[in-house]
């Protein structure tokens, strides 16, 4: 694995391998001393084009337990805005010598463009509407542990598989780079995914990603295992997708009496930040069954586990 | 470069109509082989066709305002590479092409710097504002005696301010060229065709009825003003059959395609290649066929380039960011006979009505588009319709590199440009 740009890119064997390996390496947060030796000397440039606090700091924290250096530049405001290309804002800092770069951008294609133009590996970390990967591998993680648990009464190991398994993801489709790259993880894991929408916030050609597409939340609630709800953002409001919050919340939002209409082994996921009282009630959020936090715990260890893939591995290559 | 001789004898060439014979060109205009003195510069075309020279309705300058990514003289050697003796600017310069002065400011940089002739398109509105006419009248009385107005690049998308250019311009025969773009439905960010594309690759949609509702209006407007319409760059399936039924009820409307909503389609940005980011965007092959097919039976009139050229650090930027357009001038006559000569689409007089004599009435431009006949204006093109290369996008004459047909291998048509009498483009 050189780059991680999109699910689209990895192979069932790859995706085990991640999530195998997050296991162990979630195993060392319960550790006093956290750090591992693996990327001691390496360098890891998070660049974010964007605002982003959970996942830089997911990113930053998971670099500095496997011991690489790691750098947060805050390119907020886009490059263009100060006369300088992506391409040339890339270039300076893999001239410095940066062995990978976390970057996060608002436009879709961003990372796969820059891993066109540098030598380091590139991890995308959300690229417009298009993909965040780490995020799906995260919540696949999540998932796994919480079947496991259903199943075995334990979260220990690796987890069980998701074949027959009900994932309803829930809100802004169109918008969402987290739902493309859920879907494109999904097929490869096997896991059954319904998206829930209103029609004007599907993407063009959803019909052909290969899951029931509905927008009847009532009618899918009774069979998830899964409900993964998605952030609604104000702007999209303004924009006039749909015509008020309450009518949003109403149709799509996981409100405490939706909530009780849930299969007792279903669980809660959701990417964050919430809106609480939009998309997901305080009751939701919170719920026994809520993953929310789990999701973040995660996160840590499937993006140690993704840094190891990329830099660890190919410094065994190459000694 | 123009080449110093004022007459030369083209010998062996074979013309669209089938008919053969010699051509002999002295002071810029066809004469009488046989007055052609021994010793005159021979060209041998045996083997050859030899064509009117090729006529653009839609070319991006950049002169005045952008001269790093071209100029008059780079973006017309490319157009006589290939195989064009006329282009038309078109106003989206800087300062905009909306006053008498700046028409003809570039009216008389084409004529000192141009390797063809360039007419100049005026703009519409005032800075291609869309709010207030530009004088348009003046434009038309001046020097540059301006025909075409076009906002290109942007929509005229106000609908009393399209109705009052439609019938401005009337007694004085101008045309009104519309780039067709709603912009709400498709806004300064949409940059892919939308479709399951668009969808998978997160980028904002840019929907065909957002093109086919700007020209159902304006061919209405057209009717009611009982004025010219020329439809830029269509690009859909829609547009084509509201521009067939304008036509069949007689509206005067006239439209074109770019060669590439000819040739490629919307899976070439799924790289994200800048490169393919042009506005209206690639589209489906759906509409890839209905444009062939309109562009064979007539009711897409012309073929244009819309030679975008843009500097690299203007590419260089995330897909949605990055400015729109590719470069045209010099695969155009390449794309066409691969799509529509080589597939038995349109014959050879077709592809001279659609590249040369139609553009040439559409814009009025007087000496271009003609006959090859005795008396008329020495613009012609050689060309070889047999010969094949891959591009080379480093090997153009255009400052830009933004060629969306690099390491494609294509016709490779144009052996020679004659523009009003001299060489200008000689093949190696």
């Amino acid at each position: 694995m050189r780059h991680l740009l999109s699910c689209a890119d990895l192979d069932e064997s790859e995706v085990l391998s991640l999530l195998d390996l997050a296991v162990e390496m979630q195993q060392v947060q319960s550790r006093p001393v956290k750090k591992l030796p693996a990327l001691r000397g390496r360098t890891i440039v998070n660049i974010f084009f964007e605002d982003s606090t959970r996942t830089r700091t997911s990113f930053e924290i998971a670099g500095k337990w496997l011991s690489a250096d790691t750098i947060n530049v805050s390119a907020k405001g886009s490059s263009v805005s100060k006369g300088e290309s992506l391409r040339d804002t890339m270039l300076t800092l893999d001239a410095m010598g940066a062995d990978a770069f976390v970057i996060r951008h608002s436009s879709s294609g961003a990372a796969s463009q820059v891993a066109g133009w540098v030598r380091a590996h590139v991890i995308n970390a959300g690229d417009g509407q298009h993909e965040h990967p780490t995020q799906a591998l995260l919540d696949a993680y999540t998932m796994r542990q919480h079947f496991a648990r259903v199943a075995n009464g334990t979260s220990k190991g690796p987890g069980t598989g998701f074949a027959g398994k009900r994932i309803a993801i829930v809100g802004d489709l169109l918008h969402s780079r987290v739902v493309r790259s859920n879907v494109l993880l999904q097929r490869i894991l096997g896991g059954d995914v319904v998206l829930v929408a209103p029609p004007t916030l599907l993407p063009t050609g959803v019909e052909d990603w290969g899951c029931e597409v509905t927008d009847d939340l009532d009618a899918v609630l009774p069979s998830a295992d899964i409900v993964m709800m998605l952030r609604v953002q104000r702007e999209r409001m303004a924009g006039g997708f749909f015509p008020t919050e309450r009518e949003y919340t109403e149709s799509f939002g996981l409100t405490p009496g939706r909530l009780a209409g849930l299969k007792p082994t279903a669980a809660i996921c959701h990417p964050g930040p919430m809106n609480r009282g939009v998309e997901i009630s305080p009751a939701a959020a919170d719920a026994a069954n809520s993953l929310v936090l789990d999701q973040v715990s995660a996160g840590v260890a499937v993006r140690m586990s993704v840094l190891y893939h990329l830099l660890a591995a190919e410094e065994g290559a190459q000694g | 470069m123009t080449s110093a001789s004022t007459s030369l004898l083209i010998t062996g060439a074979r013309q669209a109509d089938g008919t053969s014979g010699d051509l002999f060109v002295a002071d810029g205009r066809f004469a009488d082989p046989a007055d052609a003195p021994a010793g005159v510069h021979r060209v041998d075309a045996d083997g050859l066709l030899a064509l009117p020279g090729l006529v653009d309705l839609h070319t991006h300058l950049r002169q005045p305002g952008r001269e790093d990514a071209e100029t008059v003289a780079t973006g017309t050697a490319a157009a006589a590479r290939g195989g064009f003796t006329c282009v038309h600017a078109m106003a989206n310069l800087t300062p905009a092409t909306d006053t008498a002065e700046a028409a003809e400011y570039v009216q008389a940089l084409g004529e000192r710097e141009g390797h063809c002739e360039v007419r100049v398109v005026g703009a519409v509105t005032k800075g291609l504002g869309g709010s207030e006419l530009s004088e348009l009248g003046l434009m038309a009385k001046s020097a540059a005696s301006v025909r075409v107005f076009s906002d290109d690049g942007r929509c005229v998308a106000d609908s009393l301010v399209m109705r009052r250019a439609l019938t401005y311009v009337k007694p004085f025969g101008g045309v009104i060229a519309q780039h067709s773009q709603d912009p709400r439905l498709a806004g300064t960010d949409a940059c892919c065709h939308e479709s399951e594309w668009s969808g998978r690759l997160g980028l904002p949609g840019w929907p065909s009825q957002a093109e086919s509702v700007i020209v159902a209006r304006d061919v209405q407007l057209a009717e009611l003003a009982g004025s010219r319409l020329h439809v830029c760059h269509v690009s859909t399936a829609e547009s084509v059959e509201v521009i067939r039924w304008a036509k069949r009820r007689g509206v005067q409307v006239t439209a074109e395609v770019t060669p590439h909503h000819l040739l490629l389609d919307t899976p070439l940005v799924a790289g994200y290649d800048t490169t393919f980011k042009v506005n209206p965007p690639l589209r489906t092959s759906e509409h890839l066929d209905a444009v062939r097919e309109a562009l064979a039976d007539g009711t897409i009139d012309i073929v244009a380039t819309d030679h975008a050229p843009h500097a690299r650090q203007d590419k260089d930027h995330p897909f949605d960011v990055a400015l729109p357009g590719m470069l045209g001038l010099e695969q155009a006559l390449a794309v066409v006979v691969d799509v529509m000569v080589n597939t038995g689409r349109i014959d050879w007089p077709t592809l001279v009505r659609r590249m040369s004599s139609t553009p040439a009435r559409i814009g009025q431009v007087p000496g271009q588009g003609g006959r090859l006949a005795i008396g008329e204006p020495a613009n012609l093109v050689l060309v070889d319709p047999s010969a094949r290369a891959v591009v080379d996008a480093d090997a153009s004459a255009s400052r830009g590199r933004n060629n969306p047909y690099h390491g494609r291998e294509l016709p490779d048509p144009v052996v020679a440009t004659v523009f009003r009498g001299r060489i200008s483009y000689q093949r190696g």
